[in-house]
């Protein structure tokens, strides 16, 4: 296991250099002029001489990567060009958004797919199962920034003064400070580092934050402001999910020894349960990995119309101002952790089911 | 997994007498047998029959259409900006200008250019998805025919393009291209080529060692006409499949792209775009958000279902399942 777990992550090595070789270039090649872009159309060219020196984008590209490598060996991914401030600072303050969004709609789409799923295959062609196949159908169809809008339109016009009306942007109400969870407790810690930066990013995501601190205003306001943006981004997930589940366990369901469980008298329940969803749960396991792909994607889409400031937001407003050090360092952090999720989800496989031998 | 008996297997079709010689009759009769069963999954018969609807709006667009889907109807007719949808069958006074959607913030009407939006999104899915295929295909036989280090190569290539999220590079790319809805077409379907490469490889490197390819081998057939004739055909019905789902996500993605502004530009009548240009509208006027999304829906969801039916025909394994 060990041995192969090794192997594996030695693999990825060269994908990862890959894209570090493609982030790399796509960003130098994004048409404009960094200068103009950050200093504005009116940048003297004396300024911008100035600029391009004092950021190293006058060097020759294999150079600058160089640089870009040894920099990134340091955990430095540099500073952006339009905030001026380290890159590792901005992603600490807008990554926890993102990550929060797409854990909170993962999360649920497996919560509510698996047991549609399993119903589904157990009342096959049922109404149940009909109106599910269909509701999926429909779902994995359906472009997020328009389900995301309608939902703002049905929650906050068509509902506003109902119990049910929920706010159709940002991530609190005004006049709502969260404090991080390790001033509350009066921790100290360092100014920066590891620990201070994992801390931060944990105190970030503000639901997450306001359980830990046991505040109970906070958490029902930053969660009433993520029902809606998590609705739109587990939609597509949720349907992909409960159509897998289902085809997974009627593969199972039909396997000889589901049938000598039948006939020794166990419940049906008992059979769906216990012996057809354990050996069912694995590709289950393989398509909600790869389904974090889609639902970093689909964060761009919903962050962009529920006004939230988290990766997407930044890495498209990074493109318009050819902010480099910020695309680079988010992108790349992005492919990095979806190839290092593909790695775990593969090395789930020997824990889950004892049959695959992985050495 | 439960290998299909002997009865099972499709054997429809071989006493009929126009099969001609064996040969023929193997050719002629998958695509047969699995037209016949397309036509018994609902689903491939509901997306077809959207299809069809979608393409011959796509075609006779202009006839359909009531306007021009650029025309400004300021001083040609007594509408407002952002008017709502008035159907003289539903109540709408007859004096007044039929708009079946209502009216954009242009004041253009909506219905018109939804009619020929259905071209554009058409047109951008089967280019995306034929030119992914065409080079997909290329590169994934390469890789599994000729092995090696050139083989391996491009299939490392093909894992870096995978290692990103579908979206996110392609909006690098076109963020490194320019907006415009051919270099969006191009970004997707170079996102998209990994996915075809690697089905071709896998039924190459599955079929290379085969009897029958062996004897072709023995025989004298070059390496193309062995890789084109012989190992080809293998990996079609896989590609179908993909390419028909690839479809729905190119339609998907294009407008999604348009959506936050890097796709088609105005004043071109993309579902995308237009839903952007008034996405700000969403409140006060919802039918210029609700038209647009909808049609995108429903083009993909006629993809999305045709490629469920056809894996279902084109898989005697899957079809065999949902007998039991």
């Amino acid at each position: 296991m060990v041995q192969y777990s090794l192997r594996r992550f030695i693999s990825a090595i060269p994908v990862i250099f890959g894209v570090l070789l493609v982030v790399f270039v796509l960003t130098r090649s994004i048409k404009g002029d960094p200068c103009t872009a950050i200093l504005g159309e009116k940048a003297t060219p004396e300024a911008c001489a100035q600029f391009m020196e004092s950021k190293g984008l006058n060097e020759p590209l294999p150079i600058q990567f160089g640089i870009y490598l040894q920099d990134l060996a340091r955990g430095d991914l540099g500073e952006s060009l339009q905030f001026g401030r380290p890159v590792v600072e901005i992603m600490l303050e807008r990554m926890p958004l993102t990550v929060e969004l797409s854990l909170t709609a993962l999360t649920f789409a497996l919560i509510l797919a698996i047991p549609i799923g399993i119903i589904s295959a157990s009342r096959r062609n049922s109404s149940f199962d009909v109106a599910a196949m269909v509701g999926a159908n429909i779902g994995v169809s359906m472009p997020v920034f328009w389900l995301g809008l309608m939902l703002a339109y049905v929650f906050a016009v068509a509902l506003k003064d109902t119990p049910f009306a929920l706010p159709p942007s940002g991530r609190l109400s005004p006049g709502i400070v969260p404090d991080p969870f390790f001033e509350v407790y009066g921790w100290e810690i360092p100014e920066s580092g590891i620990v201070a930066g994992i801390l931060t990013f944990i105190s970030n995501m503000y639901i997450l934050n306001a359980i830990i601190s046991l505040d109970g205003e906070v958490f029902l306001d930053a969660s009433r402001h993520m029902i809606l943006p998590a609705l739109a981004l587990m939609t597509i997930p949720l349907a992909i999910l409960a159509r897998m589940t289902r085809s997974s366990m009627l593969e199972v369901l039909g396997l000889d020894y589901i049938r000598t469980a039948k006939a020794k008298g166990l419940r049906h329940r008992t059979v769906v349960l216990k012996h057809a969803f354990r050996n069912a749960l694995l590709p289950i396991i393989t398509i909600a990995g790869l389904q974090m792909g889609l639902i970093l994607s689909g964060a761009v889409l919903t962050e962009t119309i529920f006004g939230l400031a988290g990766v997407g937001r930044t890495v498209f407003e990074g493109i318009t101002a050819r902010d480099y050090p910020t695309i680079q360092g988010f992108v790349l952090v992005i492919a990095i952790g979806y190839v290092l999720l593909n790695l775990l989800v593969d090395l789930s496989y020997g824990i889950l089911d004892p049959r695959i031998s992985l050495d | 997994m439960s290998t299909p008996s002997v009865t099972e297997l499709p054997l429809d079709g071989l006493d009929d007498p126009t099969a001609g010689t064996l040969g023929d009759y193997r050719s002629n009769s998958l695509w047969r047998i699995t037209f016949r069963r397309l036509f018994k999954q609902r689903s491939a018969v509901v997306g077809g029959f959207i299809l069809v609807i979608l393409v011959f709006t796509a075609v006779f667009a202009d006839v359909i259409a009531p306007y021009d889907p650029t025309e400004v109807l300021i001083g040609v007719e007594d509408v407002k900006k952002r008017a709502p949808p008035c159907i003289h069958l539903l109540g709408c006074p007859e004096d007044q200008p039929q708009h079946l959607m209502g009216v954009d913030g242009n004041v253009r009407d909506v219905f018109s250019r939804i009619i020929h939006g259905t071209r554009i999104s058409l047109r951008v899915g089967i280019t995306t998805v034929g030119f992914a295929i065409i080079v997909g295909t290329l590169l994934g036989a390469i890789s599994g025919y000729a092995g090696g280090w050139l083989g391996n190569g491009i299939m490392r290539i093909m894992d870096v393009i995978l290692a990103f999220p579908f979206l996110i590079l392609a909006i690098a790319i076109v963020s490194v291209l320019g907006p415009g809805l051919t270099n969006t077409m191009l970004a997707l379907a170079i996102v998209s080529i990994p996915v075809y490469a690697r089905v071709v490889r896998s039924s190459v490197l599955s079929t290379r060692e085969m009897d029958y390819v062996e004897a072709s081998r023995a025989l004298g057939a070059s390496s193309w006409s062995i890789l084109f004739r012989r190992i080809m055909p293998n990996a079609l019905p896989p590609l179908i499949v993909i390419a028909t789902l690839g479809i729905a996500t190119a339609i998907l993605e294009t407008a999604a792209l348009s959506f936050i502004g890097l796709g088609a530009q105005p004043p071109l009548p993309e579902w995308g775009a237009m839903l952007a240009r008034e996405r700000n509208q969403v409140f006060s006027a919802p039918h210029l958000v609700f038209f647009p999304g909808l049609a995108i829906m429903v083009t993909v969801l006629a993809f999305n279902l045709l490629g469920d039916g056809l894996r279902d025909a084109l898989d005697p394994r899957l079809a065999n399942e949902s007998r039991r």
